[in-house]
């Protein structure tokens, strides 16, 4: 149990959820959860790590939408700390929901904790569900190939997937860009074990030169870019899906560098503000 | 209208009989087991549906809807004498139905069917295969007789064909398939699985059963009531205890120490959660449940009818 307080409480209670009497939404999230998971998050997102946020307005206050990521780190920190900036900086705060991997699905613990917190087996079916019910979708087309990219490949973009393009037509859902810098810097993977992982179940193990993935307090930078709205129904041909696939892509690549172009200067000045601060 | 009945005698069947008695209709039953202080006003036939006698209710009768209500399922137990029971007395109903005049039926079916797993849609929709029959063996002939009574769609164009995929029934009487993994005071969970239940109110089972039959509907529909909980807090409010315990140790303790029986398929159903999706249905017939979750719960823990059944 994390002591929660009423403040992030009160946020948990604004976000756009029809939680029941139990504090519990349609999906499985649970209210309870989400105010001590974003207990413990908030504490990462504003005391170990530095996190530098930009183009916040871009992402509606209410209704579908589709948030499309880069990964960035050996593990999911970005879509972790995605949905904490979204859950901590605007208001009304929004609650971002992650498309998981199909092993998050039978993992027990980590499975049900990522499900109380709005996770979903990343399917068509459910993506559609969500956003039929107007939820905030957070996408990333790289897929695990995108988690396992090597420190030397952490600012590259691995190829995308088309279905969640197909799936923003289908559904008229905006997508809103977002890169996350950073990452690499955080949990530098310096190779990934593929053996081990599969007898545990999980796609691939990354290790750092400290071993574990733990990640390491740093700056990260995360880039909300202005809503890119597709015509079409999702049956269009391949060619132009792709051509649409690869505008998505050229936005989110373009928002990464400039993410690390202002690298540098954020992180000069937040050391600059941490060195002021009296305490 | 004349409505007959197959598995009147069981809750929901009499729950719905009544209903459909009060709203004026002339209800008649048909069942293998009895139904002690039956209204006079419905009469109950028993009688095998897969054998003559059940024909001969059908053939003077002449019901022009049928609610086939007689299946059962084996979330508990596997039985080999039982195991063609739901096609068998399925294929019968429709074809009684087609041979005297019948204009709707209403299969009674249970959203199981679609099956647990961990790569599921969180919620089906009724065009999602049924698949059940392939995931726990058990379920194989309820997805049998689901299927068979979805072909009459097609085999009888004449009659109107209902097949409702019901999710949990839960309330007073405490006689379900969900009842029944809840009758003892330790509800086994599996050590890091809290899969959502879905489950309505038994009184909001029977509206929605008479509401189809209201409703110039055909085809496949999902029914379901309030927002589904975890297992863990459905035990909590029907009063129960879980009990969290690594699934390799469920093989030695089902059965055993107080706890429920499940044969080994029914463990994805206490991993992976069952759901589905009702909007059709609700759009179709305007239905919508009177009980909240709470309510179902509450209802069952303390078995009090009385202070519920205002509602309907």
């Amino acid at each position: 149990m994390v002591p929660v307080s009423d403040e992030m409480m009160k946020r948990v209670h604004a976000l756009d959820l029809p939680f029941n009497r139990y504090g519990i939404d349609p999906y499985g999230i649970q209210a309870s959860t989400l105010a001590e998971v974003f207990t413990v998050l908030s504490w990462l997102y504003y005391s170990y790590f530095r996190v530098h946020v930009s183009g916040l307005a871009n992402v509606p206050s209410a209704g579908r939408s589709m948030l499309v990521g880069n990964h960035s780190g050996g593990w999911a920190l970005d879509g972790i700390m995605t949905m904490t900036a979204l859950f901590l900086e605007p208001e009304p705060p929004r609650l971002a929901q992650g498309m998981a991997e199909r092993f998050i699905g039978r993992a027990p613990l980590i499975g049900q904790m990522a499900k109380a917190m709005g996770a979903i087996v990343g399917i068509p079916e459910n993506a559609t569900h969500l956003l039929e019910h107007e939820r905030l979708l957070l996408v990333y087309p790289e897929g695990a190939k995108g988690t396992e990219k090597l420190y030397s490949e952490r600012n590259s973009l691995v190829d995308f997937g088309t279905g969640f393009l197909r799936l923003a037509l289908r559904t008229r859902t905006p997508i809103i860009p977002v890169a996350f810098v950073g990452g690499g810097e955080a949990i530098p993977t310096i190779f990934n074990l593929y053996k081990l992982a599969r007898r545990l179940g999980v796609p691939y193990i990354p290790i750092t030169p400290w071993g574990l993935a733990v990640p390491r307090p740093t700056t990260l930078q995360i880039y909300f870019g202005e809503p890119i709205w597709f015509e079409g129904d999702g049956n269009e041909e391949d060619v132009i899906i792709l051509r649409w696939v690869n505008e998505v892509k050229e936005a989110i690549a373009k928002l990464i560098s400039k993410g690390v172009e202002e690298r540098h200067r954020i992180e000069i000045n937040r050391t600059k503000a941490t060195a002021k601060t009296p305490w | 209208m004349k409505v007959l009945i197959t598995g009147v005698s069981s809750v929901p069947g009499r729950l719905v009989a009544e209903l459909l008695s009060r709203n004026g209709h002339q209800v008649m039953g048909i069942d293998r087991r009895p139904w002690p202080g039956a209204p006079s006003q419905i009469p109950v036939h028993r009688v095998d549906l897969r054998k003559r006698p059940a024909e001969d209710v059908f053939r003077t009768f002449r019901p022009e809807a049928v609610v086939h209500m007689a299946t059962v399922s084996y979330l508990e137990r596997s039985s080999d004498d039982l195991r063609h029971n739901n096609l068998g007395s399925t294929k019968k109903v429709f074809e009684y139905c087609h041979n005297h005049g019948a204009k709707k039926a209403i299969f009674v079916g249970r959203h199981t069917v679609y099956g647990a797993a961990s790569d599921s849609p969180i919620y089906h929709f009724e065009d999602a295969p049924p698949m059940a029959g392939s995931l726990y063996p058990e379920l194989a002939d309820l997805v049998a007789a689901d299927l068979y009574a979805g072909q009459a769609l097609w085999r009888y164009p004449e009659l109107d064909s209902v097949i409702l995929r019901i999710v949990y029934e839960l309330g007073p009487h405490r006689h379900s398939t969900l009842a029944t993994f809840l009758e003892g005071p330790k509800i086994p969970t599996i050590l890091g699985f809290d899969p959502l239940f879905q489950f309505m109110h038994e009184h909001d089972i029977a509206r929605a059963i008479v509401s189809a039959l209201d409703h110039s509907i055909r085809g496949v529909f999902n029914v379901a009531g309030p927002t589904p909980v975890p297992l863990s807090l459905l035990a909590h409010e029907t009063g129960r205890t879980p009990i969290s315990l690594p699934e390799v140790l469920f093989p030695f303790i089902t059965g055993r120490f107080g706890f429920s029986r499940l044969p080994p398929a029914a463990l994805d159903h206490i991993k992976y959660p069952i759901l589905v999706d009702d909007r059709a249905f609700r759009k179709a017939t305007k239905f919508a449940h009177s009980y909240d979750e709470s309510d179902a719960m509450i209802g069952f823990r303390t078995g009090d009818a009385a202070k519920t059944t205002n509602k309907v």
